[in-house]
């Protein structure tokens, strides 16, 4: 196999004296590359291609009960606006702080866990934050009802999903967009706000490279007003608002839309389908699953199932499992929350025994549902290896491998690494003055940092 | 300080630490306070408590060491313990030389949990907590990383200082060297611990700077305030780590040494009056060969030191049978051998500190009775 990856871990037909001849990583590496790390109690895939694939079927899968939904969220931020809680008291604070601590103990049980990552993935892609306060009460909904049910679906359903949902109506600003020339725009002067829209181009589907241009942007905006959300009255959710609605077809690269809700549904099924998103989508899925840097070749390869099935998610994310470049261990550094659960997952605690993980990946420097701007959490080992960060991990690691107990640390190396584990983290562990010491290092080895 | 909030706190099962230094903490009926600090990593008590008079000392170590401060001719303590030399002076501290477990294990994980079972097994419960449990204490104090010494039936809190929880600036210096071949992560952490004032030479293996030297200090001087409350805790147990001293002994020993005679002068000043009442043991997993290795340093051996110290010591000494350190002496030809058990001197001290009766001493210690409680510790 040819992979220049810029990194000393290989596989270990081309590094025998790496890892040992006839070491199979790829059991592990499964669990690790596209998992969330082998908790301790997980067997080891005996078909590791196959465990993977098995996850994409559209078998009920694992979700968080009750499930987070939206209604109840914009009540608690309806409840919060008449209140007028103390910071921290908030309705809609203690909403996202149960749903979120759901959603890791999703993550760190899941025998899921490739559906799991898919499911953070596409989060991220269609990032809400709560640098936004309003999207604290829906945030955890969003995921739900979004994202988690089209992670093996359409990928046009999920933009449609993700573009009505509250929450990124909140999040970019399309709540109070009207068009100049609606009711509402001529009787109030209102006028279009083309946040949502123009993140919807640059990041969510075409991209720049597509060469769209700013009467482009202004086109689809104006097709996207009237989409809001109903906050006072019930049914509490997407509400499009014929009143503020622009009048008029709109032209979006090149093509025309009716206007009327339909009008914004059909420019999304559009840009979903274009290739310059497929393109897009392409590149980001194998720099997550892959490499920092995707070969060209297999951005190819993704882009052109995307392009063959019309945009299903499951057919790609099964075309990632079977590119060879995906089996090659350690290329990729795991981020602070992937790390974190991956860390917590080897000693499987049980519930009610595990750490703040919201508080933790804050510590760590990516907060849960808190990314900076639009265009989500970097996906890149530099984006995630300055001197602080990485020190921080080994403190943090540190005082986590204190709950080791009286088990092996040996022991939980063997489980969570197995034949990715380097003869130089063993020779240091078994010159640890102390099991948690041992531990720690495990944690904080090149290769539990990376998957 | 405030006890009554933390005995509120009881039996919490989180975890926190200062510095690799932690404190749990039980109580038990009485006046007296007993202290047990477990050094963990190994510490060479050759170097601590040195056999100068010894004429075998030479052809292992080399030259006697400079500054050594007098214990009655034979041995020197290390200079490092300059504080708990004027404890010895004052006879509130005495070392038990060439003492070790009932183990010959030289594995810390497994020696660890030995010594603080209290066995030559690993049990579910530690010999402190036993102790705890026969002298009718209850738990006090909280926090999480309850050492197995403490850990069993008796009901124990765990108390930790807020703030900076630091791992040891020798496990820093072991991440960096075990991931220096990755591209991305290695330079990461060498930058990272540059900042945090860790020069080259430390990461090319010379000793680390001691960047969190007040921890232990911190740590025994809060004990000392918790204990000396009349309705605080009357037993505690504290750890320091850094003794696993493989390579560049004599200058990676100094700070670990420095670190615990700070926390014994600072547990004695906060104790106050209480001090009279006091007794500490500190102990280690085992020692280290007696011979220097290839790099300066030590590797895992046998016999160790242990230290007693406290107003309620009766001090000024050191309690040994010593074995000699010819080839024909040294435990399979590398070891101090042991001749004095440690189960002894900790039963010396649950008798003669505690009160602890003889049949109570074997619930604490099962299988101990070849280990007679060592007499005249205290009093």
């Amino acid at each position: 196999m040819a992979v220049s990856i810029g990194s000393p871990f290989v596989t270990v037909r081309d590094t025998p004296w790496l890892y040992g001849a006839g070491m199979d990583t790829n059991p592990i590496h499964a669990m690790t590359r596209f998992g969330l790390g082998r908790r301790a109690s997980e067997p080891l895939p005996t078909d590791p291609a196959n465990w993977l694939l098995g996850q994409l079927r559209p078998t009920p899968a694992p979700r968080i009960d009750p499930s987070p939904d939206t209604a109840s969220g914009l009540a608690a931020l309806r409840e919060d606006r008449v209140n007028k809680p103390a910071p921290g008291k908030s309705a809609a604070r203690a909403l996202f702080v149960a749903q979120a601590a759901a959603e890791f103990d999703l993550a760190l049980t899941t025998p899921t866990p490739f559906r799991e990552r898919l499911v953070w993935f596409w989060t991220n892609h269609f990032t809400i934050s709560l640098r936004r306060g309003e999207c604290t009460a829906v945030a955890c909904a969003f995921i739900e009802e979004a994202i988690r049910p089209h992670v093996t679906g359409s990928f046009a359903d999920m933009l449609l999903a993700v573009v009505r949902h509250p929450a990124m109506l909140m999040y970019l600003d399309n709540t109070r967009s009207a068009g100049p020339n609606s009711l509402a725009g001529e009787r109030r002067h209102l006028g279009l706000n083309e946040n949502l829209a123009r993140e919807c181009l640059e990041l969510h589907t075409v991209s720049p490279l597509a060469g769209y241009t700013q009467a482009d942007v202004t086109a689809f905006a104006r097709l996207l007003t009237g989409w809001s959300i109903e906050l006072q009255g019930e049914p509490k959710g997407f509400v499009f608002r014929p009143n503020t609605h622009e009048p008029g077809e709109q032209t979006v690269m090149g093509h025309t839309f009716p206007p009327g809700e339909e009008g914004g549904i059909a420019a999304l099924r559009f840009l979903a389908e274009h290739p310059a998103t497929h393109r897009h989508l392409a590149t980001k899925l194998v720099r997550h699953f892959v490499a920092d840097n995707p070969a060209p070749d297999d951005i190819r390869r993704i882009e052109g199932v995307l392009r063959d099935t019309r945009g299903n998610l499951g057919a790609a994310a099964a075309a990632l499992v079977h590119l060879p470049s995906a089996w090659v261990p350690g290329t990729k550094l795991r981020t602070p929350r992937e790390y974190v659960v991956a860390a917590v997952r080897t000693l499987d605690l049980p519930e009610g025994n595990r750490p703040n993980m919201i508080g933790i990946t804050g510590l760590l420097g990516e907060p849960f549902m808190v990314a900076p701007a639009p265009d989500g959490w970097p996906d890149k080992a530099t984006d995630w290896s300055s001197p602080e960060a990485m020190i921080r991990r080994i403190d943090w690691a540190n005082g986590f491998a204190g709950r080791l107990g009286p088990r092996d640390p040996m022991e939980i190396a063997e489980l969570a690494l197995g034949a990715l584990l380097r003869p130089a983290t063993m020779e240091a562990m078994r010159h640890a003055g102390s099991r948690r010491d041992a531990f720690t290092l495990m944690l904080t080895s090149a290769e539990f940092q990376r998957r | 300080m405030n006890i009554g909030r933390r005995t509120a706190l009881l039996g919490l099962g989180s975890v926190a630490t200062l510095g690799g230094a932690s404190l749990a903490m039980a109580s038990a009926p009485g006046q007296n306070r007993f202290v047990v600090v477990i050094q963990r990593g190994a510490m060479d008590g050759m170097a601590a408590v040195v056999p100068h008079g010894d004429p075998g000392l030479t052809a292992l170590r080399g030259a006697t060491p400079e500054g050594l401060l007098d214990l009655g001719g034979f041995f020197g303590l290390h200079p490092a313990l300059a504080g708990m030399h004027g404890m010895y002076q004052a006879h509130e501290l005495l070392a038990v030389h060439a003492v070790a477990g009932p183990y010959r294990v030289r594995s810390h994980f497994e020696a660890q949990d030995y010594l603080e079972s209290g066995a030559d097994r690993r049990m579910t419960s530690g010999w402190l907590n036993r102790a705890v449990t026969t002298a009718g204490g209850n738990a006090l104090a909280v926090g999480v990383s309850v050492p197995l010494l403490l850990r069993g039936p008796a009901q124990v809190g765990n108390w930790a200082p807020h703030g900076s929880a630091e791992p040891p600036p020798d496990l820093y210096a072991a991440v960096a060297a075990m991931n220096q071949s990755d591209p991305v992560i290695g330079p990461a952490i060498v930058n990272g611990l540059k900042a945090r004032g860790f020069s080259d030479r430390t990461l090319m293996g010379a000793p680390p700077p001691d960047t969190n030297r007040n921890a232990f200090p911190a740590l025994a001087a809060a004990a000392g305030t918790m204990l000396k409350a009349p309705d605080g805790p009357r037993i505690a147990a504290m750890e320091i780590g850094g003794w696993d001293t493989h390579t560049a002994q004599a200058n990676r020993l100094t700070g670990p040494l420095k670190q615990l005679d700070a926390g014994m002068v600072a547990l004695k000043a906060a104790l106050g009056d209480v001090w009279t009442n006091t007794a500490v043991l500190i102990m280690t997993e085992f020692g280290r060969t007696a011979r220097l290795n290839g790099t300066g340093g030590t590797d895992h051996g046998t016999a160790s030191v242990a230290f007693v110290l406290g107003g309620a010591v009766k001090g000024g000494r050191v309690l040994a049978t010593w074995p000699g350190l010819a080839p024909g002496q040294l435990f399979e030809n590398r070891d101090l051998t042991p001749t004095t058990d440690l189960r002894s001197v900790a039963k010396g001290l649950l008798a003669g500190h505690l009160g602890l009766s003889g049949p109570a001493l074997d619930q604490v210690f099962p299988g101990s009775a070849a280990a007679a409680p060592m007499r005249g510790l205290v009093g």
